[in-house]
């Protein structure tokens, strides 16, 4: 694995072994052992381009824990406000040595120019790129369900997931549909059909406009935020009305299977898209996602750079 | 006035003949024939000089990714005696005094007719009209106008825009983009736009313009003009004003001919352009508009840009890409290769009728004795990998770097003069 770019760059194998990986290295951490060399003498750049403290957090925490160097670069005080582009800031992090860059970017394919426009030689990991993906993110979900629904091992073969949202501007949609269905799981979608991309019913997975008929039967329903200034752009009349139709609360939880989880990618917007007390249940794995996230960093991370026998 | 013969060359779909060019005319057309110079013509094509309505020459303001001298030397070497000089330079070309510097400079460079189009809007920005009739009156006697770039979208605007000319057979060339509808939009809105995650530019936001548009010409009277037209719906819209008489008529860009929206999965910018590339049914469509006629010419929508603005990520860069070296061969394969154009109606699409919407008396002519020297000599037995670091223009954003593109210019003639010989620039 040279890169990682997009959920789909993931085979069958190359996710069971990312989500395996990261197994072991939660695992390790678990021990005690403090700080895992296999990355020593490797640097990391998270390269930030749009505000997202836990997305960066993650990465730096998973880099630190395996000992590799970790430089945050973000747009905001930097380089980039004096209009640096992003050429310019490739040739300089390749100019100081950068095994792995970590890049986020509110252009949808930014990561992809970084890897393969010759700018730079290391690996590239998106961490979102505009509304196209969200990869690393993807597999925190894959991870958090097959630990609750398959006993932390194997795929994700007969687990429905329900994604429920906007998903026109969601990267974690987009991941999520690609790697779900690479692992065995069957999607559907719910959003109000302004919500949806053109084309929707060409991807791999159900698309509904009614969350009350998508309830039954769903093993997980992850939620994802709704901007509220989407409803300046007549994406739905106001919020009272999108919550009132695709807000999950409690009446609605309480008719999800038992053993059914409650999903969320941050940050919420509490009363929008999900209820306080459906966030605070305890089917929400909402902060375990959160834990899940730097063990599956790790593992990309590990994978991208090789790693070393001191594993 | 050196004269020159061109030997054994086929004139359109013709059987292989001598072309004699001599002071500013074809002289003789036959066999056997001398002159002072010979150009060897054998398995080569004859067409009058390409006639280019859309072209950005980028002069005044953005010498730096194109001048009309640059811009002159590249349509030469694409098989061009005249191009239409977009009006979105800066300043802007809404005065009798900017279309009278650009006509000047073409002057000039003195290789293509350069014809200046004359913005409809002051400024192009779509509230008040440019003083058309000063332009039309002008040395550069400008009869296109366009807000090119931007669609003159306030319907009693067109309207207007679209009387007005009238005064002096001018002709409306619209830029077909509902604003609203492409509010930050980056490529074809379809299966694509939404796997990339880039904002679609749907089908109807160029129709719902076309439609409305021919409506409005129907109602004046007036002729139209429509730019660059990419969908299927659009080729429709046209095909039925026609059939209603309407007075409109339209253009294709060798790119919409060629590429398709599947392309912009490299994310990369040289395929960024405006209007997007679309699906394969929508090129489909406009070849078969282009082969039946109802979309009158190709145009170049040549657009060059410097590298740092398409060596950047895809929302960064600017839309556009250069045509004008490689216009000829793209239409060879898109049309003649596959069997939908002879070279006769190639002739037509990129000379006769281009000249005959923007009102270019001495472009366009038969090739026949008498005729103003306006040539361009094709050899479609040649094959050319396009390296966008030897490109003629002053821009390097060929969507075709790395391509093998069919045929090869071998010789231009300009009122009678070489602009390129043996493949080459020769000025």
């Amino acid at each position: 694995m040279k890169h990682l770019l997009s959920a789909a760059d993931l085979s069958y194998e190359d996710a069971i072994l990312v989500l395996d990986t990261a197994k072991q290295l939660a695992a390790a951490t678990e021990q005690g052992v403090g700080k895992l060399p296999p990355l020593r003498g490797r640097t990391v750049v998270n390269l930030f381009y749009e505000d997202s403290t836990r997305t960066r957090i993650s990465f730096e925490a998973a880099a630190k824990r395996l000992s590799a160097d970790v430089i945050n670069f973000s747009a905001k005080g930097s380089s980039v406000s004096k209009g640096e582009s992003l050429k310019d800031t490739a040739l300089t992090l390749e100019a100081m040595g950068a095994d792995a860059v970590v890049i986020r970017h509110n252009s949808s394919g930014a990561p992809h120019r970084l890897a393969n426009a010759g700018w730079i030689s290391g690996g590239v990991v998106n961490a979102g790129d505009g509304t196209h993906e969200h990869p690393t993110q993807a597999l925190l979900d894959a991870f958090t369900l097959r630990n609750h629904l398959r006993n932390g091992e194997g795929d994700l073969r007969g687990v429905n997931v329900t994604i429920v949202g906007d998903i026109l501007h969601s990267r974690v949609a987009r991941s999520n549909v690609l790697l779900l269905n690479t692992l065995g799981a069957k999607v559907r979608l719910v959003a109000p059909p302004t919500l949806l991309p053109y084309g929707v019913e060409d991807w791999e997975c159900e698309v509904s406009y009614d969350l009350d008929a998508s309830l039954e039967g769903s093993d997980a329903v992850m939620m994802l935020r709704v901007q509220r200034e989407r409803m300046n752009a007549a994406y739905f009349p106001n919020a009272h009305e999108y919550s009132s139709r695709y807000g999950l609360n409690l009446t609605r939880m309480n008719r999800l299977s038992e053993s059914a989880i409650i999903m969320h990618p941050g940050p919420m917007n509490r009363g929008m898209e999900i209820s306080a007390d459906v966030a605070d249940s305890q089917r929400s794995v909402i902060v375990e996602q959160v834990a899940n996230g730097v063990s599956v960093r790790m593992a990309v991370l590990y994978l991208i750079l090789g790693g070393s026998e001191s594993m | 006035m050196t004269s020159y013969v061109i030997k054994d060359v086929a004139i359109l779909d013709g059987k292989p003949t001598d072309i004699v060019v001599k002071d500013g005319v074809i002289a003789e057309i036959g066999s056997g024939l001398a002159a002072d110079q010979i150009v060897d013509g054998s398995g080569c094509v004859a067409l009058p000089g390409l006639v280019d309505l859309h072209t950005h020459l980028r002069e005044p303001g953005r010498e730096d990714a194109e001048t009309v001298l640059s811009g002159s030397r590249a349509a030469a070497m694409g098989g061009f005696t005249a191009v239409h000089a977009m009006a979105n330079t800066n300043p802007v070309a809404d005065t009798a005094g900017v279309v009278e510097q650009v006509w000047r400079l073409g002057q000039e460079a003195g290789l293509v007719d350069v014809r200046p189009v004359g913005a409809v809007t002051m400024g192009l920005e779509g509230t008040a009209l440019a003083e058309l009739g000063a332009m039309a009156d002008s040395a550069a006697a400008v009869r296109v106008f366009s807000d090119d770039g931007k669609c003159v979208h306030d319907a009693a605007l067109m309207r207007r825009a679209l009387e007005y000319v009238k005064a002096f057979d001018g002709v409306v060339a619209q830029h077909a983009q509902e604003p609203r509808l492409t509010e930050g939009a980056q490529m074809n809105e379809g299966v694509i736009s939404g796997k990339l995650g880039l904002a679609g530019w749907p089908a109807v936001a160029e129709e719902a313009i076309i439609a409305r548009d021919v409506l409005l010409a129907h109602h004046v009277g007036s002729r139209l003009h429509v730019c660059h037209l990419s969908t299927a719906g659009s080729v429709e819209i046209i095909r039925w004003a026609k059939s209603r008489g309407i007075n409109v008529t339209a253009e294709v860009t060798p790119h919409h001919l060629y590429f398709t929206d599947d392309v912009v999965e490299s994310y990369d910018p040289i395929f960024k352009v405006n209007p997007p590339l679309r699906t394969k049914e929508d090129v489909a469509a406009v070849r078969a508009g282009l082969a039946d006629g109802t979309i009158n010419i190709v145009a170049t929508d040549h657009a060059p840009h410097p590298s740092e603005d398409k060596d950047c990520e895809w929302t960064a860069a600017a839309f556009g890409m250069t045509g004008l070296e490689s216009a000829l061969s793209v239409v060879y394969e898109t049309m003649v290769q596959t069997g939908l154009m002879n070279w006769a109606a190639v002739a037509d699409r990129m000379s006769v009728a281009p000249a005959q919407i923007g009102r270019v008396t001495t472009q366009g002519q038969p090739i026949e004795v008498g005729s103003p020297a306006n040539l361009v000599v094709f050899d479609p037995r040649a094959n050319q990998l396009v390296d966008a670091r030897k490109t003629v223009s002053a821009s390097r954003n060929t969507p075709y770097a790395g391509r093998t593109l069919p045929g090869k210019v071998v010789a231009t003639f300009y009122r009678g003069k070489p602009t390129v010989l043996n493949g080459e620039l020769n000025a």
